[in-house]
C-alpha cells in the first residue's frame, strides 16, 4: 500500500505501528523471562526497569497499581531473575516498545518455592489450616472414598492395604487427573461430588511421587478450599514422605504415602473382632464365676448350724414326746391294773353275794307263773304254776296250798 | 448408618464397660442378669455392623455441576 514516497507525520507513524501491535492478541498478555537491570523506583510509585537476556533487552514499566501489590512480597533488585506478565506495546508518545508489567514472579529454582510459601502464608492466614476445624476420622467407616488417578500406583497401594486390613471394606473411586492444567479443578469437583453424594465416610485425596510442578495441583487454592469445606473427613496423601503440599496442611490428616493413608482410614478387622470376642468371653466368665460363688454361698448357708438346728429341736421335741407317751402309757397301765384288781375283788365279793352262789349252798329260788321272782308266798297263787330254781336245775310245780306265816328272822 | 443409631464405636465402648463392671463383681444377681442380656444385645449388634460389607469397588464418574 505504501511506497517509499508516502510521507507520514511522526504521530501517524507511531499510531500506525501501535495499532498494529494492539491487534495482536498474543501481545496483550504475555510472559517474558529475563533479568532485571536499570531498576528505577520512581517517587510516583511507578517502577521502571529493563528486562534482559544474553542478547537483547526490552524496557518495562510497572505502574503503581501493580507495583504496590508486590512491593513487600517481592522486593525488586537488579540482577533478579524474574518472569513478568503483561502487555507488549508501543507508546505513541515516544515510539518506545515496552512491556506494561502487571505481575512479576521470581524465576529460577527459588521461584516455585516462593509461590508455595506465599500461598501457604495466605491460606493459613485465612484459617484454612486451623486445627480446630479438623475432623476426626471415623472409627469404622462404611466406605472409603479415593480421589486419585485411576492408572497410578497410588490407587493400587490403597486398594491392597485396604483389602489386607479389612477384606470386605467398600471402596468408591472417583478418578481424576492429578497433574496439568485441569487437575486442580477436577480434584476440587471430585471432593464436592463425594460430599453431595455421601458415597463415603472418609476420603483419601492424593497421588504418587513427582516433582513440585507435578504435584502443584494439590497446592492450588481451589483444592484447599474444597478440602476445607468438605464435611467428610479427608486424608491427604500427596507424593513422597518428604513432599508437603497445601492439601496436607488443609486436610484433616496427612499421610506420608497413599499406603499410609489406607492404614489411617481402614481399621483392622481382626482387631475389632477380637475385641468383641474378648468382651463377650469376659462377660460370660464373670457371670459364671458369680453364679458359682453364689451357689457355694448357698450351700454353706444350707449346711450351717442355723438351718440344721430346727431339725435338732424337732428331734428333742420328738424325744420328749416319746418319753411323755411312755410315762402316760405306764400310768394308764398302772391304773388299769389297779382297776382290774379292784374289779376282781369286787367281782369276788359280788359273787359271794350272788343268789346263784346261794343256790350252790342248797337254797332254791322261786319264780311265779309270770316269771317274776317271788320273794314270798304272796307272789304265788293257788292253782298257778311256779318254777323252783335249784342249783342243778329247775322244778315246775303247781301250787296246791299256800301256808303263810313268815319265818321270823333271828 | 442412620442418625440416632449407635455407632460401632459407641456400642463397643458400652460392651467393654459392661464387661468391666461384671468383672469387678459385687453386683446383685438381678442386675447382673440384666447387664448380661444387654451385653448379648450389644455383642450381636456389633457383629452385625462388622459384617455389613460388600467388598464393593465402584467407580463414580463425576459429572460437573450435577445436582
Amino acid at each position: 500500500m505504501f511506497n517509499n514516497d508516502y510521507i507520514l507525520s511522526v504521530t501517524q507513524l507511531n499510531e500506525y505501528v501501535a495499532s498494529m501491535l494492539k491487534r495482536d492478541i498474543l501481545l496483550e498478555n504475555i510472559g517474558v523471562r529475563g533479568e532485571i537491570s536499570g531498576l528505577v523506583k520512581h517517587s510516583s510509585g511507578h517502577v521502571f526497569f529493563s528486562l534482559k537476556d544474553a542478547n537483547a533487552l526490552v524496557r518495562c514499566t510497572m505502574f503503581k497499581q501493580y507495583a504496590d501489590q508486590i512491593r513487600y512480597k517481592l522486593p525488586l533488585s537488579d540482577g533478579m531473575q524474574v518472569l513478568v506478565r503483561g502487555g507488549a506495546m508501543i507508546y505513541v508518545k515516544d515510539g518506545q516498545f515496552r512491556v506494561n508489567v502487571r505481575s512479576i514472579e521470581r524465576e529460577g529454582s527459588g521461584a516455585i518455592f516462593e509461590r508455595f510459601s506465599e500461598l501457604k502464608k495466605r491460606l493459613e492466614a485465612r484459617g484454612l489450616f486451623d486445627e480446630a476445624h479438623k475432623k476426626a476420622l471415623p472409627y469404622l467407616p462404611q466406605c472409603i472414598g479415593v480421589i486419585t488417578s485411576p492408572t497410578g500406583a497410588a490407587l493400587q497401594d490403597i486398594i491392597n492395604i485396604t483389602r489386607r486390613r479389612f477384606p470386605d471394606m467398600n471402596i468408591c473411586l472417583c478418578p481424576v487427573t492429578v497433574q496439568g492444567a485441569s487437575a486442580a479443578g477436577e480434584i476440587a469437583e471430585a471432593i464436592r461430588f463425594m460430599n453431595r453424594k455421601k458415597r463415603a465416610d472418609v476420603l483419601i485425596v492424593g497421588r504418587g511421587g513427582g516433582s513440585i510442578e507435578d504435584l502443584w495441583a494439590f497446592n492450588e487454592e481451589i483444592v484447599a478450599q474444597a478440602i476445607y469445606d468438605s464435611e467428610i473427613p479427608i486424608v491427604s496423601a500427596v507424593g513422597h514422605e518428604t513432599d508437603f503440599s497445601i492439601s496436607d496442611f488443609t486436610a484433616d490428616m496427612r499421610a506420608p504415602t497413599p499406603s499410609a493413608a489406607a492404614e489411617l482410614c481402614v481399621p483392622l478387622y481382626d482387631v475389632l473382632a477380637e475385641k468383641l470376642d474378648r468382651c463377650q468371653d469376659s462377660i460370660l466368665a464373670s457371670v459364671q464365676k458369680t453364679i458359682e460363688l453364689k451357689d457355694s454361698c448357698l450351700d454353706s448357708i444350707m449346711s450351717s448350724a442355723v438351718l440344721a438346728s430346727p431339725r435338732n429341736i424337732l428331734e428333742s421335741y420328738k424325744t420328749r414326746l416319746d418319753s411323755g407317751n411312755k410315762a402316760l402309757a405306764s400310768l394308764i397301765r398302772g391304773a388299769a391294773d389297779r382297776a382290774r384288781e379292784r374289779l376282781g375283788s369286787l367281782t369276788a365279793g359280788l359273787e359271794a353275794l350272788s343268789p346263784l352262789g346261794v343256790l350252790e349252798r342248797g337254797y332254791a329260788v322261786v319264780k311265779n307263773e309270770k316269771g317274776d321272782y317271788s320273794s314270798g308266798v304272796n307272789a304265788l297263787k293257788v292253782g298257778e304254776e311256779a318254777n323252783i330254781i335249784m342249783n342243778d336245775g329247775s322244778v315246775l310245780v303247781s301250787v296246791d296250798e299256800i301256808r303263810s306265816g313268815a319265818n321270823e328272822k333271828r | 448408618m442412620k442418625k440416632g443409631e449407635k455407632s460401632f464405636e459407641e456400642a463397643l465402648l458400652e460392651l467393654e464397660q459392661i464387661a468391666d463392671k461384671l468383672s469387678k463383681g459385687n453386683i446383685p444377681l438381678e442386675d447382673m442378669m440384666k447387664l448380661y442380656e444387654e451385653g448379648q444385645e450389644l455383642g450381636k449388634y456389633c457383629k452385625k455392623l462388622l459384617s455389613a460389607y460388600d467388598k464393593k469397588l465402584e467407580t463414580a464418574e463425576v459429572k460437573l455441576n450435577e445436582g
